[in-house]
């Protein structure tokens, strides 16, 4: 008897995880089909910031579905460099959209130069450190441990971050002291959640909603380090490249530079 | 080319995991092997966890677990000193944690397929549960135990979710092998990759193949 019920609760089970499985499947295909998809590599620094300009494009393109994958820019770059199928890629650093033109991977006339990025000392509210008076060398403070940064090797948020602390001429006392974030998002992420005491990161994230009122930062001068010019480019596999072309447009739009402007970003001219 | 700082950490975390899940693991398999409790099955469940989740879950559980904000990371940073995110002692722990059914499943079964006969005779002979695990399980199982072990050791030297959440990438801390790779194909240093890729795949394929060649050999016998 006990058998029979247990065998019956379990083929019960089975058709329920089936048919779950089976709805799911076929939502995902209605949406596909319904809808044109627009594919966006973009550097973590835009994590927030991209949001609105986003929402922006879809309420005047309701039927196109934006999705955005973040990451370092160099990791996107070599996504793009082997085939990814990005449509438009938004890089931190200008350099790698150039050198996929040069590799035939991405539109040869697409180039545009969107934003300026700049760093930031960050620390959490808790922190007894005064950031604002000691500004760099506020990562010498004894009670620092753990200094988060991007990983200069392939995130150029990380490579300005050394180029400033190198500058300023805190490195050598700190390199011991510093943890890499695969991408400028996770080191914030590290030393937001307290892992870190303190962090060079981007200041887009720094005003971010989900940021702004965890801690407080001071500003590194931007003549500590080479310019962190923004860059974007239209990826030559793209099927759709003048919906990416229309994408684009909105970035650098008035109503897209105000976005960027609002997250702390230079603008070019 | 070869990243031997990484080489060697990953040597030492995974050697380190693979003592620890010996001696945590073979408890835990005796246990499991020889209890008649019925929610053992939950216990089971438990350990085999590793196998299905994603290491993302695991990243995410240690480093809120073990942050500053958590009373588990406010005493693990009392009793050792350091908070777990960015140290060797944190990554030993998700190893530990990640590899632990790649041990305690083969302890279990080599335990489970004994003849409980030698057990018996044990007891009759007066010898306690803990003699008998010492003295009759343990050396009998020794093979299945020994392919635990390095199983252990082999899965702990492929972890890359955790350690990319918790690690940091410290050289000589906390960059294992794994995540050098990672960073010298995002730097698209492939050369140095292919290299590091070719040595990891030779070890691992040597590891296994003896781990299977013993198996045979002992189930043959």
């Amino acid at each position: 008897m006990k058998a029979i019920v247990m065998r019956r609760t379990l083929s019960c089970a089975f058709v329920v995880i089936v048919g779950c499985f089976g709805s799911v499947l076929s939502l995902y295909a209605g949406e596909t089909e319904a809808v044109q998809t627009l594919t966006v590599a973009a550097a973590a620094d835009l994590k927030f910031a991209l949001d609105p300009i986003v929402a922006d494009f879809q309420k005047q393109h309701f039927n196109v579905m934006v999705r955005v994958s973040y990451g370092s820019s160099g990791n996107l770059f070599a996504q793009i460099d082997n085939g990814a199928p990005f449509d438009l890629f938004l890089s931190a650093d200008i350099d790698f959209p150039r050198k996929l033109i040069e590799n035939k991977k991405a539109v040869a006339d697409s180039l545009f130069s969107y934003a300026v990025g700049r760093i930031v000392v960050w620390l959490p509210n808790n922190s007894p450190i005064d950031v604002g008076k000691l500004g760099i060398e506020a990562l010498l403070s004894p009670s620092v441990r753990k200094i988060a940064i991007a990983n200069p090797e392939h995130a150029p948020y990380g490579r300005a971050a050394v180029a400033a602390m190198r500058k300023l001429g805190v490195y050598d006392k700190v390199s011991n002291k510093l943890v890499l974030g695969e991408n400028i998002a996770q080191a914030a992420q590290f030393v937001e959640s307290g892992a870190a005491d303190i962090g060079l990161i981007a200041l887009s994230l720094a005003v971010s909603p989900k940021m702004k009122t965890e801690g407080r930062y001071w500003e590194v001068p931007l003549d500590a380090y080479p310019r962190l010019e923004q860059g974007g480019v239209i990826v030559s596999a793209s099927k759709q490249p003048d919906l990416a072309r229309q994408f684009r447009n909105m970035v650098v739009s008035p109503q897209g530079r105000e976005t960027l402007r609002r997250y702390g970003f230079i603008l070019p001219e | 080319m070869m990243d031997w700082v990484a080489i060697g950490l990953t040597a030492r975390l995974a050697g380190c995991a693979a003592l620890v899940l010996l001696a945590v693991g073979l408890p835990i398999a005796y246990w499991l092997a020889t209890t008649r409790w019925r929610g053992r099955i939950f216990v089971e469940a438990i350990v085999a966890l590793p196998l299905v989740l994603p290491p993302t879950v695991l990243g995410f559980y240690l480093l809120v677990a073990f942050g500053p904000r958590h009373h588990f990371g406010q005493w693990y940073e009392i009793v050792t000193g350091h908070l777990l995110p960015f140290s060797f002692g944190g990554l030993l722990i998700a190893s530990v944690i990640y590899s632990l059914p790649f041990a305690v499943q083969p302890f279990t079964v080599a335990f489970r397929s004994l003849d409980p006969a030698f057990a018996d005779i044990a007891k009759t002979f007066g010898a306690t549960r803990l003699q008998i695990f010492r003295h009759v399980a343990v050396p009998m199982a020794w093979h299945g135990i020994l392919a635990g072990f390095v199983l252990s050791f082999a899965h702990t030297l492929g972890e890359f979710g955790v350690v990319l959440m918790v690690g940091g990438n410290i050289p000589g801390v906390t960059r294992t092998l794994s995540i050098s790779i990672y960073d010298q194909v995002e730097s698209l240093n492939y050369a140095a990759a292919a290299w590091n890729s070719l040595f990891l795949l030779l070890v691992c394929f040597t590891i296994l193949s003896i781990t299977y060649l013993l198996q045979r050999h002992f189930r043959i016998a």
